[in-house]
């Protein structure tokens, strides 16, 4: 084999500037190819991180994803000689039965974290001004294990909710729609009729103009209180120690309890086949450099090929095998790809190293971000695996030609 | 009497096509080690295409091929291409040198693809073998830097490189003044006489069959006599 690399090497050094062509479209295949694929794939994790980050792993719901069977069915499975129509449900309170052991058994396994929520909806009173509100009934203990929202307050904080269960924590649009204060009280009044007075006592930003505006956090006590639903709760957010196992997690759960368990990946389905498509048109066009670059390394080769029928016709006479000849030509792509990963990939880190300080501020937001690039290993991998791909197959075609050469045919012509 | 390097029956050659065309018809001959064999005749008789299939290049359309009692005429492509590396040593009209390697790496390749010296060893005999054939001064340049009749010589002794049984010439002069024409004429010569191998020349000029120890005359495809 070494013999064929040096004789390679020797067919690539004689066509310096040809190869240095070639080399250079696979150098800068490479680099961009290793730019836009580690700043999409940047993109989607820090998409995906915040996402994840955002929102709880898995929500309990209160739901069934088949309906229960009657008793009626379950009784006669369909076969009765009788059918009974228009069964109601008996109607029972709505929530989850049980949530207390539900969690406990979440916080059972291990690193898992789980809040029971009772959401619900009511209406926003204040100097004569109303607004519906959605409210998170929670233990204030066990949410800020859960979501985010901590890293929201503006002022107090939703542990404020221990010392005053009376107490409310609303964002900061409706505090400024309404004119209200922190430590004002304002009145809800739920569907059920119930009425109760609540003192601000906290303020959260998220950014979510409408989140800001409609949300509200109160004490679970005292939101079944107020929806009239004692011992209930319409949710558990549970947080995982590692997410990607959500979906597993969820399946299992619902198993176990009946209640609809969603992961984040199943309330993200759509976000995540956006995500995949746009990998697939990203991945097509960057691969579309290579491709072009590796026309450049078929051309090289290709030619050296035509030019070398003799050089190819004398070393079959000396003894060469029609395999050591493809091999020679197929070093000489193997060359190139390798010398251009090698030279491509320090050149895609320096321009992913000059992305990285570029700072943008986006319209309307206080904040600069910076690229999010991915500078994983798996990045360089597929860029230069994708390289050597290229070329491999751009030198196969014209080195399985130069293996078919008659030497005989050559050898009669004497040229 | 000497052994019989190479041997053929009826070994016949065609082209098929539109007009199917013979280039050897039904040739048998014999070539004994220390022998110096020309093969003759006018243009276009099948001399190169006769030394082609007696170099394994080219596949008999009909008839058998012994190359040291042993019938090679079925053997596949890598064992013929075996053969021609260990046991056969091809000089051509034009020298065919590989033009990026130097007089010695070019006489060091077949020894490189056979693959049974050290790297020492092959650049040793390479350089005794230019030596022998008065190329010390030219082993390392390339061949464009070296006249007609060198690059014939080189050729010569990368045929050798292998010690090879039988070395096949197809007009190895025809490119050459007369001088390097002589030249290369002894070297030829000796190799068969001196060294003992087979050594079977096609030719037009009528110097080597005045020199040769037998003259096989080939017209029409067929051999004479």
């Amino acid at each position: 084999m070494r013999l064929l690399a040096s004789i390679a090497v020797k067919h690539l050094l004689a066509r310096k500037r040809q190869s240095l062509v070639s080399l250079l479209g696979i150098i800068l295949g490479v680099a961009f190819f290793l730019t836009i694929s580690s700043l999409m794939q940047g993109s989607e994790k820090d998409f995906i991180r915040r996402l994840i980050d955002n929102m709880p792993h898995i929500f309990v719901t209160d739901t069934y994803r088949n309906p229960s069977l009657q008793p009626v069915e379950r009784l006669y499975n369909g076969n009765g000689a009788i059918e009974v129509r228009s069964v109601k449900p008996v109607t029972e309170t709505r929530g989850i039965r049980g949530y207390e052991q539900i969690v406990d058994y979440l916080r059972s396994l291990p690193g898992v974290e789980a809040s029971p929520v009772l959401a619900g909806q009511g209406v926003l009173s204040f100097a004569g001004k109303n607004t519906a509100v959605s409210l998170d009934g929670m233990i204030p203990e066990d949410i800020q294990g859960v979501v985010t929202i901590q890293d929201y307050m503006v002022s107090g904080s939703i542990s404020d909710l221990i010392a005053n269960p009376n107490g409310i924590v609303l964002g900061e649009e409706m505090i400024r729609t309404f004119s209200l204060d922190r430590g004002d009280n304002i009145t809800v009044t739920a569907p059920t009729g119930q009425v109760r007075t609540f003192k601000i006592l906290g303020v959260f930003r998220t950014g979510r103009s409408d989140y800001d505006l409609n949300h509200g956090f109160v004490s679970l006590k005292r939101m079944q209180a107020l929806m009239d639903r004692p011992h209930r709760a319409n949710t558990i957010i549970v947080k995982l120690p590692d997410p990607y196992r959500a979906s597993a997690i969820a399946a299992d759960l619902e198993g176990r309890i009946g209640y609809k368990s969603i992961s984040w990946q199943e309330s993200s389905e759509d976000l995540m086949s956006t995500l995949a498509i746009r990998n697939i048109i990203m991945y097509s066009v960057v691969s579309a450099v290579l491709i072009v670059a590796a026309f450049g390394i078929y051309n090289v080769i290709s030619t050296v090929v035509m030019e070398k029928h003799r050089d190819i016709a004398i070393l079959k006479s000396m003894g060469f095998l029609a395999r050591d000849i493809q091999r020679i030509f197929v070093i000489q792509g193997l060359i190139l790809g390798i010398v251009g990963s090698l030279l491509g990939l320090p050149l895609g880190s320096a321009l992913m190293y000059a992305l990285m300080q570029v700072e943008l501020k986006p319209p309307g937001s206080a904040q600069t971000i910076v690229m999010p690039l991915d500078w994983g290993w798996l990045q360089f991998a597929i860029a230069s695996g994708f390289a050597l791909s290229a070329a491999l197959m751009a030198a196969f075609l014209p080195a399985r030609k130069g293996a078919r050469v008659q030497p005989v045919n050559i050898l009669r012509g004497g040229v | 009497m000497s052994e019989i390097v190479i041997r053929t029956e009826h070994l016949t050659r065609r082209l098929s096509g539109e007009v199917p065309v013979t280039l050897v018809e039904d040739a048998g001959l014999e070539i004994r080690r220390g022998e110096f064999v020309v093969i003759t005749g006018p243009s276009g008789s099948g001399k190169s295409s006769l030394l082609y299939l007696l170099g394994l290049l080219d596949t008999p359309t009909r008839g058998t091929l012994w190359m040291n009692g042993e019938n090679v005429s079925a053997y596949s492509e890598d064992k013929l291409a075996e053969l021609r590396l260990s046991e056969l040593g091809f000089v051509f009209q034009f020298h065919f040198l590989l033009p990026e390697f130097s007089a010695l790496e070019n006489v060091m390749l077949p020894m490189k693809r056979l693959g049974r010296m050290s790297d020492e060893q092959i650049r040793t005999r390479a350089a005794s073998l230019l030596r022998e054939l008065g190329l010390e001064e030219q082993q390392h340049k390339r061949p464009h830097q070296l006249s007609g009749g060198q690059s014939q010589r080189v050729a010569i002794a990368r045929a050798l490189a292998n010690d090879p049984l039988l070395i096949l010439a197809d007009e190895p002069t025809g490119n050459l003044d007369s001088a390097s024409s002589e030249n290369v004429e002894n070297i030829l010569k000796e190799l068969a006489h001196r060294h003992h191998r087979a050594v079977a020349v096609v030719t037009h000029e009528t110097r080597f069959a005045s020199a040769a120890d037998r003259v096989i005359k080939i017209v029409d495809g067929r051999i004479q006599g």
